[in-house]
């Protein structure tokens, strides 16, 4: 679904992600996971489209499509969401119409009808029960006055209603106690299917008990160094990453 | 040898108009006359005028000719309303409302009688006032409005002034006054025909009774060559409710005066504004509340954006006078700048006298928020209608202050049209 090839990346001029590798397949779920500033959010933001970054060589393939080509609304209506680490709070928008307009841009894009009210509004009702994010707060401005659980889950509920087709989980987990940390990712697994795909980005292994992995790779300095199966995560967990460090020299 | 300095009066500058044909008391007219005498045009060097230059006015020649329209369908706000049109100034009376409503006396100015009128000019200041001397001196018309004690008017009111021709003048002149216990809705629509170079100076005397209620909707809406400079001067009595919703959208050049002076006890006072602003533009608000009396509320909330070259102007003051405790005066203004070459001034002033009191006033100006719009974009939204969901949701709790349904459609209906936004 997605083929990441010897991505470089700089913000400022520093660079940060040093020949990148990466390939997802439709149905897997792939964590990666690596110390502060490996570039793990980094990677998370250039395939949204941020523009502060500059991709000096490399390329994204996302199922036939050249990613890095495309502006960020455009990479959303292919099919591509991130969960954000820190959902921003944007007054006065409610989430309601944020989301029917992201809705039918996308659909407008795909050449397809835009939703009905009532259809629209069925859905909100479904899937905010997936993430037990109450009726009320969808209808709030976005993000404003939420808890920090409140965010991530409402993350989870825009993804439940754009379905995407690979979602990247940018440290989801973060300040989640462990009943927000259940909802999420209960939410998470309820919408993978064979035909979409996830990358979770995480700095503790306590998500992957919850959202279990195809695969977990090691972010450092800049490049993947690692791939193995779910029990890398817990070798991480116990270890460390000197030994990564080590296993490198 | 004379060393005189011919200073460049307003009386020069309207020289060759018609004085007004209305009732005005002679004491009022030669106080108008004494001023336009004596008195230039403001420049930036006087306080009130600080950042809004006249010279666009000052230094153009306008007539006054007669013209009529065929028809005023695009400037319709309310569909089933008492409508009088008024063309630079002048009545049209085949295209306004004869329809007579239970409690109401509406006519033009010149149609009224001089008992009508006999408080004409009395709450206007006049000193300094250069273009309330102008607008005295050589009112052309405007509407009357009476509104009988005790009587909620069954139907909104509807007046369109419309500016039509070339480098055109009107002195617009208006008067209302609701009685005890009465209640009505006013649209005061200002738009433009084909017009090219117009200057409006339009001038609203209202009066509130006891336990009075009345509701203005304002819309400026000249085009882009547009001059206009809009005073209302209000008085209130105790008990009773005004409110004031100016929306300006367009006008080269559009410098609001609305002051207003409570005059008794339990009175609310509201004033809400929007104005958003591009290529040149300029529009200055400018506000007074004068609270004389004790018990009283006053809101006031005024948003702006502006973008590309344009400039705007906020000056909202509020005075608490000695005697006038418990008073509740809250003022905002927010505005959010979309270019790096537009421009607001927002001055808030309070002066208060008075020491039992609770006033506040904030005044923010900002940019949209980029990491909003990243978000909404990293949704699917495109980067345009990112940038407009953000601009109304910031003039939003502003444009909610219109309670006429009607009146609200239609100024979403031009932001969708003008300004490019789909709210819904």
């Amino acid at each position: 679904m997605i083929k990441i090839n010897n991505l470089h990346a700089s913000i400022e001029g520093k660079e940060i992600l040093k020949g990148l590798n990466l390939t997802v397949n439709a149905g897997e779920v792939h964590a990666i996971m690596g110390p502060n500033g490996a570039g793990k959010s980094t990677l998370a933001n250039i395939l949204a489209g941020r523009e502060e970054y500059e991709v000096t060589a490399g390329s994204v393939d996302f199922d036939g499509v050249d990613l890095l080509d495309m502006d960020t609304e455009d990479r959303a209506r292919e099919g591509l969401f991130l969960a954000f680490q820190y959902p921003v709070e944007i007054p006065g928008v409610s989430n309601i119409n944020f989301l029917r307009t992201a809705l039918n841009e996308i659909r407008e894009y795909r050449k397809e009808e835009p939703i009905s009210a009532k259809e629209f509004m069925a859905r909100v009702k479904e899937k905010s029960a997936i993430v037990e994010l109450d009726a009320k707060l969808a209808s709030r401005s976005v993000n404003e006055g939420f808890s920090g659980g409140e965010k991530k889950r409402n993350e989870i509920f825009q993804m439940a209603m754009l379905e995407p087709k690979l979602a990247i989980l940018d440290e989801t987990d973060s300040g989640l106690d462990i009943d927000a940390l259940r909802i999420v990712a209960s939410g998470v697994n309820k919408l993978k299917s064979d035909k979409n795909a996830t990358i979770v980005i995480t700095h503790y292994q306590r998500l992957l008990d919850y959202i279990v992995p195809d695969f977990v790779h090691v972010l450092f300095d800049g490049k993947i160094v690692k791939t193995g199966g779910k029990e890398l995560a817990l070798e991480l967990e116990e270890k460390g990453y000197d030994w990564i460090k080590a296993e490198l020299v | 040898m004379n060393d005189t300095l011919t200073i460049e009066t307003a009386g020069t500058f309207a020289q060759n108009w018609t004085e007004t044909n209305l009732p005005f008391s002679a004491k009022i007219l030669s106080e108008a006359k004494t001023v336009l005498e004596n008195t230039p045009f403001p420049t930036t060097r006087t306080e009130a005028w600080k950042y809004t230059r006249v010279t666009k006015i000052s230094k153009s020649a306008f007539q006054n000719s007669a013209s009529t329209l065929a028809n005023v369908a695009p400037f319709n706000v309310l569909t089933d309303a008492i409508t009088l049109v008024f063309v630079n100034g002048h009545f049209q009376k085949d295209l306004s409302s004869n329809e007579v409503l239970d409690g109401l006396t509406i006519s033009n100015l010149a149609a009224c009688s001089d008992e009508q009128l006999a408080t004409l000019g009395e709450i206007v200041p006049l000193e300094n006032e250069v273009f309330s001397a102008l607008n005295t001196l050589y009112a052309n018309d405007g509407v009357f409005i009476h509104v009988q004690a005790g009587k909620i008017l069954s139907k909104s009111i509807q007046v369109l002034f419309i500016q039509d021709g070339d480098s055109q003048q009107g002195q617009i002149r208006n008067f209302i006054s609701v009685e005890k216990n009465a209640q009505a809705h006013v649209v005061m629509g200002y738009f433009s025909a084909d017009a090219t170079d117009c200057f409006s100076n339009s001038l609203t005397e209202v009066h509130l009774a006891d336990n009075a209620n009345l509701t203005i909707d304002k819309i400026q809406l000249e085009n882009e060559t547009a001059l206009q400079i809009a005073t209302e001067q209000v008085n209130q009595t105790r008990d009773s409710i005004f409110t004031i919703n100016t929306v300006t959208l367009d006008g080269l050049l559009v410098r609001n005066n609305l002051n207003i002076a409570v005059n008794g006890q339990n009175c609310n006072t509201h004033l809400n504004g929007i104005y958003l602003t591009k290529g040149r533009q300029h529009v200055d608000n400018h506000t007074v509340v004068d609270h004389r009396v004790p018990n009283c509320e006053s809101f006031e909330l005024y948003k702006g954006v502006m973008d590309e070259n344009s400039t705007a102007v906020f000056n909202g003051k509020v005075f608490v006078r000695k005697d006038a405790q418990k008073i509740n005066a809250f003022q905002s203004n927010g505005n959010v700048l979309l270019s790096d070459n537009a421009t607001i001034n927002s001055k808030p002033e309070l002066e208060i006298y008075a020491d039992d009191v609770k006033c506040s006033h904030g005044s923010t100006t900002g940019q949209l928020d980029e990491e909003a719009v990243f978000y909404l974009r990293a949704r699917g939204i495109s980067e345009k209608t990112a940038r407009h969901l953000m601009i109304s949701a910031f003039v939003g709790d502003a444009l909610e202050k219109i309670e006429n349904e009607e009146v609200l459609n239609f100024v979403e209906g031009i932001l969708a049209t003008k300004f490019g936004f789909s709210l819904h």
